[in-house]
């Protein structure tokens, strides 16, 4: 019945997941000084110091000036380290509809996909996946957390750390 | 799960004209008619549920207990259909009932019951169940209905579901639903780290068996309205796509070889086609593949997102949602493509639209306001009906007779999440399906034969 062992690529997804949580935690408990521990050109660098993520309105897939800006940095980080290829995820918030809302974080994706691609980054080096509503950040009950979730996150496939 | 074997045993081949069944379009305030004795009419509010007295079956010396669970489980599936009262058993006056012997029609008046119901369950030499059942009419004093089925003792669940849709057909004129199952998505973990399995269970909540691991994130599994076998999401790919699962042998196999996502899949009435979405860049388009050439058709071609395609039952038509005209609302068109009409025109968006196996009305999601709903409309968008309305009520699906729709309510915050709900077309009758764990999803099997 079951016919695909995906065990590995599932513990190493999560394996991906700590370790931003991790950096995560380490940009809010010392903001300053951090950069000078992180590795320049490492996963870690382009999380904490370029920023991995875009954030969207409802029901919007258009960037604004801080998304714009964001992968405008994203931009030149990858073309500076161009061993990498990525995958950028469209993610929309619980409040729509499923099949919709996989539309839509796809078209999120597209945005942030095309954003890149007109900022210097070969198309080749970039795959796209919506998740639609099913991967959430942020778990609260207000517009807090779902404007968390509204997001287009730009994942090193080869990273190290 | 097949092996019932159904005689009719009406010895006296009465008919039963005294308990006339209203099954009509009837207008809300018409007065039934002066015959009618005991009336079903399953399309209107349902104020007043037939009183029924189901007495546990005899078990002839076997096996009582089982007799009792089985009378148990009819009198649940009438129950929860809020078209019948089952009346409690330490009203009645009459004890120890036979199945072949012709009730106290008098102390089942008494007690204001309008059907009986008796039977009797026992166990054969060669180990196979025995069940038999007569339907009465109290009022008109006769046989309604006599049946007896053959089967092994595992299917005993069944062969309860069996008799209550026999019960439900001959006093509403409307094909039973209860021998059926749905296919949905199990989902347990916290809400940031979900593992969603498909699952499948009966109509009643029983017999839950898993079909996938949890390994890949599964979504929107859809019965085939011909074969035991589902349509679904995986992210078990290179990218997430539509499978094909035969729930009985396990095997399955990627729909189509499409450059891209495709997602919302769905059956063609004849189960030989499956709509679906492919994505492409920012659009969503529909494709329709036949599985036995595996020939796709491109059926829309917008910079849009459409998607949650349904056919209708003739197949001649398929209705989904599209954001086109700027957000999410409802088109119809043919069943080839071409032009789309829109029919949903009331405030807010519309989406997951789902054509009545009957034909006469499409289901939906309404978005209002913050306020999700469920909804039915004909298919030309005239008569929108709202059924249920709160926080999230979400992806309707029809039972096999058109009169049922069962769809998932969400409730907000971290440790929120969904559960499986049904509602009839009154909306007066919701009832919540119990699950192991939350549950999202759902789709209802076509009649098993």
């Amino acid at each position: 019945m079951f016919n695909r062992d995906t065990a590995g690529r599932g513990a190493r997804w999560i394996a991906v997941c700590f370790a931003l949580l991790f950096v995560a935690a380490c940009a809010q408990n010392k903001p300053d000084g951090l950069s000078s521990n992180v590795k320049p050109g490492t996963g870690q660098d382009f999380v904490v110091n370029v920023g991995d993520r875009v954030f969207f309105e409802e029901d919007q897939s258009v960037l604004n000036a801080k998304g714009q800006s964001t992968l405008a940095g994203q931009a030149k980080w990858l073309n500076r380290y161009s061993q990498y290829t990525i995958t950028v995820e469209g993610h929309a918030d619980e409040r729509g509809t499923r099949q919709y809302n996989i539309a839509l974080g796809a078209r999120r994706a597209a945005a942030a996909r095309d954003y890149l691609v007109s900022q210097g980054v070969s198309a080749s080096r970039i795959k796209t996946i919506s998740y639609g509503k099913e991967r959430p950040v942020a778990v609260c009950n207000d517009s807090s957390c779902w404007s968390q979730n509204r997001r287009a996150v730009t994942v090193l496939n080869n990273a190290t750390n | 799960m097949h092996g019932i074997l159904k005689t009719l045993s009406n010895p006296a081949g009465l008919r039963a004209c005294g308990l006339a069944v209203l099954v009509s379009i009837a207008a809300v305030f018409a007065p039934p008619p002066a015959s009618a004795l005991v009336e079903i009419d399953i399309t209107q509010g349902n104020i007043e549920p037939l009183p029924i007295a189901l007495p546990a079956f005899s078990a002839e010396g076997g096996d009582g207990k089982l007799a009792s669970e089985m009378t148990g489980v009819i009198a649940s599936d009438l129950k929860r259909s809020g078209l019948f009262n089952p009346l409690d058993p330490a009203s009645f006056i009459q004890k120890n009932m036979s199945v072949n012997s012709t009730p106290r029609f008098g102390d089942w008046r008494q007690i204001s019951a309008q059907a009986l119901v008796t039977g009797t369950v026992t166990k054969q030499p060669d180990g196979r169940l025995r069940a038999e059942f007569r339907l009465w009419d109290v009022f008109a004093q006769e046989q309604m209905l006599g049946q007896q089925f053959y089967t092994t003792p595992e299917n005993w669940r069944r062969l309860a579901h069996i008799i209550a849709d026999a019960i439900y057909e001959r006093l509403t004129g409307e094909k039973g639903y209860f021998d059926t199952r749905i296919v949905f998505v199990d989902e347990t973990g916290t809400k940031d780290k979900r593992v969603k399995r498909l699952a499948i269970m009966d109509q009643d909540g029983a017999n839950v068996r898993y079909l996938t691991r949890g390994d890949d994130l599964v979504l929107t599994p859809r019965f085939s309205p011909t074969s035991q076998e589902i349509t679904y999401m995986s992210y078990g790919g290179a990218d997430p796509s539509v499978y094909l699962l035969n729930i009985e042998t396990g095997q399955r196999e990627i729909v189509g070889n499409f450059p891209g996502m495709t997602f919302a899949p769905r059956f063609s009435p004849d189960g030989q086609n499956v709509v679906m979405s492919l994505q492409q860049g920012g659009n969503a388009n529909i494709f329709k593949m036949d599985l036995r050439s595996r020939r796709t058709t491109r059926l829309t071609n917008t910079a849009a997102i459409d998607t949650s395609p349904s056919f209708s039952p003739d197949s001649r038509q398929i209705v989904f949602e599209s954001d086109r005209g700027g957000t999410q609302q409802l088109y119809v068109m043919n069943a080839n493509g071409g032009e789309a009409r829109r029919i949903s025109f009331g405030p807010g968006r519309y989406s997951t639209p789902v054509w009545s196996p009957r034909g006469d009305l499409i289901a939906f999601t309404k978005q209002h306001q913050g306020r999700f709903m469920i909804g039915v409309m004909k298919p030309d968008g005239k008569g929108e009906r709202i059924l249920t309305e709160g926080y999230h009520n979400e992806g309707p699906a029809w039972s096999p007779n058109g009169r049922v729709l069962v769809f998932f309510r969400d409730t907000p915050g971290a440790t929120g999440g969904p559960q499986v709900w049904t509602v009839d077309l009154t909306g007066y009758n919701e009832q919540r399906v119990d699950t192991p764990a939350f549950a999202s999803d759902p789709s209802w099997s076509p009649l098993i034969n």
